[in-house]
């Protein structure tokens, strides 16, 4: 236990570590960049920048703006947006968070569930047509791009049959149909696929022939030992779904006009808009490296065989 | 006494002359041993299950036409991907000796379908196959020449992740102990940001563009291979002919570069062939949210994305792109998948 907590110290300390390396990567990178806050600065008097730069702190030497801004980010002040009316970063941020997270937990739980189904079933029937299905479902979902998937979403339910809204988001639920299933569709493929492989794995171990012996049903073993089983490295999955779903959010967002962090990144990118550009990166890397360090000691909690293997590591 | 018992034995031995022996050939010892198949190399073995996988197969012939497609561009292209004729703006496909709707160059903008060519009075010999956008250049020409520019995105992100990746990949697991332990960590924190967020801060650094999207995809691409080449490594680092090179006094580089990266292949392919879609995805979506590459070029994305502005009233502005890109991504990960089980030693039958 006492070596569990040290490792889990560690663990910690390098995701600290990292998020303070994309912080001031992030920095100095904009600090780089060409260009001016301002909109139309030939209109401006010099005295006028200067006024505005002392207002936003871009008077001081790089090194005092850089520690102000490592220092804002501990009490969570990620700077002011040159653009959108002087709102705070963080204040622009946090009103579209909600968005952009209901739609990705749907997303996530649409499409594991239904990946899961789709793994088991396809592991149990090997080789007939519903693994086939299973399969191609899999690959078309990794291969075709997710706005293509979505732009044909809305076109289909949306233009075609006008069931669903083409791009308005009332928050509701109906509003966030589409733009779920065009987000749900890369971890339904990657989880079907994952678990049909180690459905495939667990089935013909030893204690699964066992369970069979003993007169255990065929899908009574793949419930009980099959998907119990399975179910524990699916976990490793949701690093990178996690970042399919940013990477997904940003265009999905677009297409379906969701006021999400996604939204808000393409609008600050097309904007030159520094601190928020600066303060999406440090919020998406701060969600990546929580949810891989949540992974990993979820992980080293329900299968202890990876915490010793690590510490044996070091 | 001791003659006499001997004698039986003498007179045994003189009943068998050397007439009743018969020779055995030395030929028909070694066809007793003889492997009746051929002996197969590593990639001639992969190959052989690479062809019993139908799917991958025919990803491989679609890759192979795609390709040479794209790079024939310049000759056969039907017109100049650039070259904007005003008059002929928006024109839907219009293919010679075919009459089906969408494709005879009609089009059904309210209630009537009417000849979008003879609108334009556009002379009886001009055919646009995919039809024409907005500026009135040629759909077909500007998807060859996108997909060529996709392609060679791609094609350079994925032999820098795989110089990168391999090098760090095989220092890493080869040399072990203290470097072993600070590259790994450098991996992983380097594994903790987002290879979006990266990509896009390096593309608004260096100004979007062919150079900047690929310095933008090796820098994040490598980390995988990176990690599967050490683990590689590690595995076959402990195998008796790595031990018997090193006992007879090969040096480090020529065990890494002779014996490790040829039993390293398998993996290095397998990953190259993941890389190369994802590559050609990323720079799709970069184009889509309008950081990819610059007018006048164009690539599959920015095709893409061209049309998505217009899709209601010009669909085949975004599909036909869109239909390239999906069959180039199908083709790769069924291509990828289908090399990943042939090397798989595991599957071998």
């Amino acid at each position: 236990m006492k070596n569990y907590m040290k490792y889990f110290g560690m663990r910690v300390f390098y995701m600290l570590l990292t998020l303070f390396l994309i912080a001031s990567i992030t920095f100095f990178l904009m600090k780089l960049l060409p260009g001016t806050p301002y909109t139309n600065q030939e209109k401006l008097s010099a005295e006028q920048i200067l006024i505005m730069n002392e207002q936003y702190g871009l008077n001081d030497p790089v090194p005092v703006q850089y520690l102000s801004y490592i220092g804002g980010l501990f009490v969570g002040d990620l700077g002011t947006s040159f653009q959108f009316d002087n709102t705070p970063v963080s204040q622009l941020l946090s009103t579209r968070v909600g968005p952009s997270l209901q739609i990705g937990f749907q997303a996530v739980v649409l499409g594991t569930f239904f990946g899961i189904v789709l793994g088991v079933i396809s592991a149990m029937k090997q080789n007939t047509w519903i693994d086939t299905l299973s399969t191609l479902t899999a690959i078309l979902g990794r291969s075709i791009p997710n706005f293509v998937f979505a732009v044909l979403l809305q076109l289909l339910f949306a233009v075609q049959l006008g069931w669903l809204p083409i791009a308005l988001w009332d928050g509701g639920f109906k509003s966030s149909i589409l733009p779920t299933l065009a987000l749900a569709i890369a971890p339904l493929a990657d989880s079907a696929r994952f678990i049909r492989t180690e459905m495939v794995d667990v089935l013909g171990s030893d204690y699964v022939e066992l369970a069979r012996a003993k007169g255990l049903s065929r899908w009574g073993v793949a419930f009980k030992h099959g998907v119990r089983n399975a179910l524990i490295p699916l976990i490793t999955l949701l690093g990178p779904m996690a970042v399919a779903l940013m990477t997904g959010s940003l265009v999905v967002e677009n297409i379906y006009a969701i006021p999400g962090i996604g939204e808000q990144f393409v609008k600050s990118i097309t904007t030159n808009d520094y601190p928020t550009i600066m303060g999406v990166t440090i919020l998406y890397s701060a969600m990546l490296v929580f949810i891989i360090l949540v992974v990993d000691i979820l992980y080293g909690i329900i299968d202890p065989r990876i915490r010793v293997s690590s510490e044996g590591g070091n | 006494m001791g003659t006499q018992d001997n004698n039986p034995v003498v007179d045994q031995k003189n009943k068998f002359s050397s007439d009743m022996f018969e020779r055995v050939s030395g030929s028909a010892t070694e066809d007793n041993e003889k492997i009746s198949a051929p002996s197969l190399s590593f990639l001639q073995d992969s190959w052989r299950r690479l062809k019993k996988n139908k799917a991958a197969v025919v990803s491989l012939v679609i890759i192979c036409i795609i390709v040479l497609l794209a790079f024939a561009a310049p000759i056969i292209a039907p017109h100049s991907p650039e070259a904007q004729i005003t008059e002929h703006s928006s024109l839907p496909p219009k293919v010679p000796g075919i009459d089906i709707n969408g494709l005879n160059g009609t089009a059904k903008p309210g209630v009537e379908r009417i000849d979008k060519y003879a609108q334009v009075n556009a002379g009886d010999d001009v055919y646009y196959l995919l039809g024409t956008d907005s500026l009135g250049r040629d759909l077909l020409s500007r998807i060859l020449y996108g997909t060529r520019v996709s392609l060679i995105i791609a094609f350079v992100a994925a032999l820098f992740d795989l110089t990168i990746g391999v090098t760090y990949g095989l220092i890493s697991g080869w040399t072990g102990g203290r470097i072993d332990n600070v590259m790994q960590r450098i991996l992983e924190i380097l594994s903790g940001v987002p290879n979006l967020v990266v990509v896009i801060l390096m593309i608004l650094v260096l100004d979007p563009g062919i150079t900047s999207i690929i310095i933008a995809l090796a820098i994040t691409g490598w980390i995988p291979m990176a990690r599967i080449v050490r683990a590689q490594t590690l595995k076959l680092k402990n195998q008796e002919y790595i031990l018997a090179a090193q006992t007879l006094g090969e040096s480090p580089w020529k065990i890494a570069t002779k014996h490790l990266i040829s039993n390293l292949s398998g993996v290095i392919i397998i990953q190259t062939m993941f890389s190369i879609p994802a590559a050609i995805f990323f720079e799709a979506f970069l184009s889509f949210i309008g950081i990819g590459i610059p007018a006048p070029l164009a690539s599959l994305g920015t095709l893409i994305s061209d049309g998505y502005k217009t899709f209601r009233f010009l669909p085949h502005l975004m599909w036909y792109p869109a239909g390239v890109l999906c069959i180039l991504m199908i083709s790769f990960n069924l291509l990828a998948d289908g090399l990943r089980d042939a090397f798989d030693p595991k599957m071998k039958d």
